[in-house]
C-alpha cells in the first residue's frame, strides 16, 4: 500500500493543482455524459411522446408545424379546419378514433386548449396508460364552463380543484386580452411526463365560442389528433390528404416526423460531442501540465526514494497513478455537476415543451466516458513518468540541488 | 567475512572537454559488522560518489562491491534498490527529509520499500531521538538540529546493517553538530549497525577510534591532492 500512501501525500502536497485540475476534468466528464444523455434521452422522448395518437389532421402546411402544434403545444396553428373534415375522418373506415382540438387561447402562458371527453376517456398516452385524475377530481363536463389543468401548468400557475380563472386571448399572454368568460378547475391531471401537463383543458365548444373569437370559430377546429385502427393504414390517409388534396395536411407518422427533426438538427449533437472531446482533451493536458510543471520539484523527492530503496518502476508508477488518482476525482465531480447539468437542462425542457427527461436514468456513456477519462489521464500522466524514470539519483541528492 | 568489501573499484565520469576523470580507485576496502569507520576527505575527493557506489545508486565502471556477502554487481536494479533498501540507512548532509511528510512519516518512508511499515518502531526511534513530541510535525517546524535527528531516526528505519553518512553534521553549528554524532553513533550501537562516516570536519573525526584518510584508500584522490 506504499504506493497509495505515497500518491495521497502527493496529491495533498499539491492540494491545489490537483483541485484545479480534478475540476476540469469534472466538468469535461459532466460535458462528455450531459451531453450523451440529453441527445439520446431527447430523441427517445421526442419521438416516443404522441400523445397516444399517430397522425395529425389539420391545414395545409408542414407536417412538422403541424405535430408541434398539437402534440407539443409548441408551433402555431397554421389555420383552422372545418368541423365537416372533422366529421369525414372519423367515418373513414381505417380511423379507431379522432379528437378535436381547438387552440387560440391562455392563460398566464399556458395555453387553455378545447376539446372533448374522449382525449381522457379512451386514449392511453403510453400503453396501457390513460390520463390519470388527482383525487378528488373529474372531467369537465362539456356544456360547462369547467376545465382540467395539466399537473405542471397546475403547479406553476398554482392552480387547484375549485379555482376559477379567465383565459387571455392568443397564445401568448397580454394582460389585456382577457376574456370575459369564467371557467372553474374540476380536475387536476396526474403527472404524465409529456406536453399535456402544460396544458389547461376545457370543452372544445368554450373555445369556438369564446367571445371575441371570430363568428365562424364556432364551426372550426385548430387539428384533429387520430388513432388508427392500425398505424400502417395512415398511409391510405396520407395519400388521400397529401397527394390528391391541397387543402389539408394529415401528419403521419408522428415519431418519424419528429425523428426526422432530430436528425437535421443532429449535426448540432456532433458540434456538442465535439466540443467536449476537447475539453476532455485540453482537461487531460492539465494534468500533464500539472504534474509536468512541478517535476522539478519533485526531482529531489523522487532521488530521495530511490536512494531509500524505491524502483524506478515504482517511482513511474506512483506518477501515473497519480495522475489517474486525479481523473478519479474528477471523475466523482464530474457526476455532481451532470447531475446539476441534466437536472437543469431536464427542468428547461420540461418548462418549454412538458417533455421530462430522467437525470438519474442510467446510460451506458456514464461508464466509458469516466473510464475513458481515467485511462486518458493515466496515458498523459506516462509522460512525467518517464522523466521520473529517467531521474540521476546522485545528482538530485546532492546538497547544491 | 566483513560486511562490505571493495576491490578494484573504479569509477570515472566524462568531462566536457571529452577527457575522463575518475573520481573512485579503489583497490581495497573493507569495514567489519557493526564497525564505525570515519572516512577522513577534502572537496571533490569522491567520498559522495563512493558511497553512492556502495549503496547501489550508482554502478561502479570496475571491480567489485559485496554488501553482506551479496556481489551488488550481479544484481539487477531492482534487486539493488531492494538490497538498499534492507541494508543500508542514508543521512546526509541536507537531511533530505520530504517536506510534505511528517517526522512520524519521513521515518516511515525509510522502512516502506524494506521491511515494510511498523508505526510502533518508527515511534521508538523519534522517540529515541528526543522527538516523542513532535511526531506530527512537518520538518519546516523544527530547528536544524530536530531535523536532523528525524534524519538519523529514518536511516535507522528499516534496521539497517549498515548507516552510510555523508557530511551528516555539514550544516549544523559546532554545539549540534557534537550532539548530532554523539546521537548517530549512539543509535547505531543500539541497532547493531555499521556506520561508514565521511568528513572533512577535523573535530567530527577526532570523535572516531577508526579513521581512515580517503587518500590512503581512494588513489584517485590522491591525485586531486597533489
Amino acid at each position: 500500500m506504499t504506493i497509495g500512501w505515497i500518491v495521497r501525500k502527493s496529491l495533498r502536497q499539491h492540494a491545489l493543482s490537483t483541485v484545479v485540475t480534478a475540476v476540469s476534468i469534472g466538468l469535461a466528464g459532466a460535458l462528455l455524459m450531459s451531453i450523451w444523455v440529453i441527445k439520446s434521452q431527447s430523441h427517445q422522448t421526442f419521438t416516443r411522446v404522441t400523445g397516444g395518437f399517430d397522425a395529425v389532421l389539420g391545414a395545409r402546411s408542414s407536417k412538422l408545424q403541424l405535430v408541434l402544434n398539437a402534440v407539443f403545444h409548441l408551433e402555431a396553428s397554421p389555420a383552422n379546419i372545418e368541423w365537416q373534415d372533422y366529421i369525414a375522418l372519423t367515418n373513414h373506415p381505417t380511423v379507431a378514433l379522432a379528437v378535436p382540438i381547438a387552440m387560440g387561447d391562455n392563460y398566464r402562458g399556458f395555453r387553455v386548449v378545447g376539446t372533448l371527453p374522449d382525449m381522457f376517456t379512451r386514449i392511453e398516452d403510453a400503453p396501457g396508460r390513460k390520463f390519470h385524475m388527482q383525487a378528488p377530481g373529474r372531467i369537465f363536463d362539456p356544456a360547462l364552463r369547467e376545465a382540467v389543468v395539466g399537473s405542471f401548468a397546475a403547479q406553476k400557475l398554482n392552480l387547484r380543484r375549485g379555482s376559477k380563472f379567465h383565459p387571455y386571448h392568443g397564445l401568448n399572454f397580454a394582460e389585456e386580452h382577457e376574456h370575459a368568460e369564467e371557467y372553474i378547475i374540476v380536475g387536476v391531471l396526474e403527472p404524465s411526463n409529456t406536453p399535456a401537463d402544460r396544458v389547461i383543458w376545457i370543452p372544445l365548444e368554450g373555445v369556438q365560442k369564446m367571445s371575441g373569437h371570430a363568428a365562424e370559430a364556432a364551426t372550426q377546429i385548430s387539428a384533429v389528433l387520430v388513432k388508427l385502427k392500425t398505424p400502417m393504414t395512415g398511409q391510405m390517409l396520407d395519400n388521400q390528404y397529401n397527394r390528391k388534396e391541397t387543402r389539408l395536411t394529415f401528419a403521419w407518422p408522428i415519431g418519424t416526423i419528429m425523428s426526422d427533426l432530430l436528425n437535421k438538427i443532429s449535426w448540432f449533437d456532433r458540434v456538442l460531442e465535439l466540443v467536449a472531446y476537447l475539453v476532455a482533451v485540453v482537461a487531460a493536458g492539465s494534468i500533464l501540465a500539472s504534474i509536468y510543471n512541478s517535476m522539478n520539484e519533485r526531482r529531489r523527492q523522487i532521488a530521495l526514494l530511490r536512494a531509500l530503496g524505491a524502483h524506478r518502476g515504482f517511482v513511474s508508477a506512483s506518477i501515473i497513478l497519480e495522475a489517474a488518482s486525479i481523473a478519479c476525482i474528477g471523475v466523482l465531480i464530474a457526476f455532481f455537476i451532470y447531475v446539476a447539468i441534466t437536472s437543469t437542462a431536464a427542468s428547461i425542457i420540461r418548462t418549454q415543451t412538458g417533455v421530462v427527461i430522467d437525470a438519474w436514468a442510467f446510460h451506458p456513456v456514464m461508464i466509458w466516458a469516466p473510464l475513458a477519462l481515467i485511462v486518458l489521464a493515466a496515458l498523459v500522466g506516462c509522460v512525467p513518468a518517464m522523466k521520473a524514470y529517467r531521474v540521476d539519483v546522485a545528482e538530485h541528492l546532492l546538497p547544491t540541488q | 567475512m566483513p560486511l562490505l568489501e571493495l576491490t578494484q573499484v573504479r569509477k570515472c565520469f566524462a568531462t566536457p572537454d571529452g577527457t575522463t576523470h575518475c573520481v573512485v580507485d579503489v583497490p581495497r576496502f573493507e569495514l567489519a559488522d557493526k564497525a564505525h569507520v570515519a572516512l577522513a576527505g577534502e572537496s571533490g575527493s569522491g567520498k559522495t560518489t563512493l558511497l553512492n557506489l556502495i549503496a547501489g545508486i550508482v554502478s561502479p565502471d570496475s571491480g567489485s562491491i559485496k554488501l553482506a556477502g551479496r556481489e551488488l554487481g550481479n544484481l539487477r536494479e531492482g534487486e539493488r534498490d531492494r538490497a538498499r533498501a534492507e541494508t543500508i540507512g542514508f543521512i546526509f548532509q541536507t537531511f533530505n527529509l520530504l517536506p510534505g511528510y511528517t517526522c512520524l512519516e519521513n521515518v516511515l518512508l525509510g522502512m516502506a520499500f524494506g521491511p515494510g511499515h511498523d508505526r510502533r518502531f518508527a515511534e521508538m526511534l523519534l522517540k529515541r531521538v528526543g522527538l516523542e513530541n513532535r511526531l506530527h510535525y512537518y520538518p519546516r517546524q523544527l530547528s536544524t538540529g530536530q531535523q536532523q535527528r528525524v534524519a538519523v531516526a529514518r536511516a535507522l528505519a528499516n534496521r539497517p546493517g549498515l548507516v552510510l553518512a555523508d557530511e551528516p553534521t555539514g550544516n549544523l553549528d559546532h554545539a549540534n553538530a557534537r550532539e548530532a554524532l554523539k546521537l548517530i553513533r549512539e543509535a547505531c550501537y543500539e541497532n547493531n549497525a555499521a556506520l561508514l562516516l565521511v568528513s572533512h570536519d577535523r573535530e567530527v573525526l577526532a570523535g572516531f577510534e577508526n579513521v581512515v584518510q580517503l587518500t590512503d584508500i581512494n588513489l584517485a584522490s590522491r591525485k586531486v591532492a597533489a
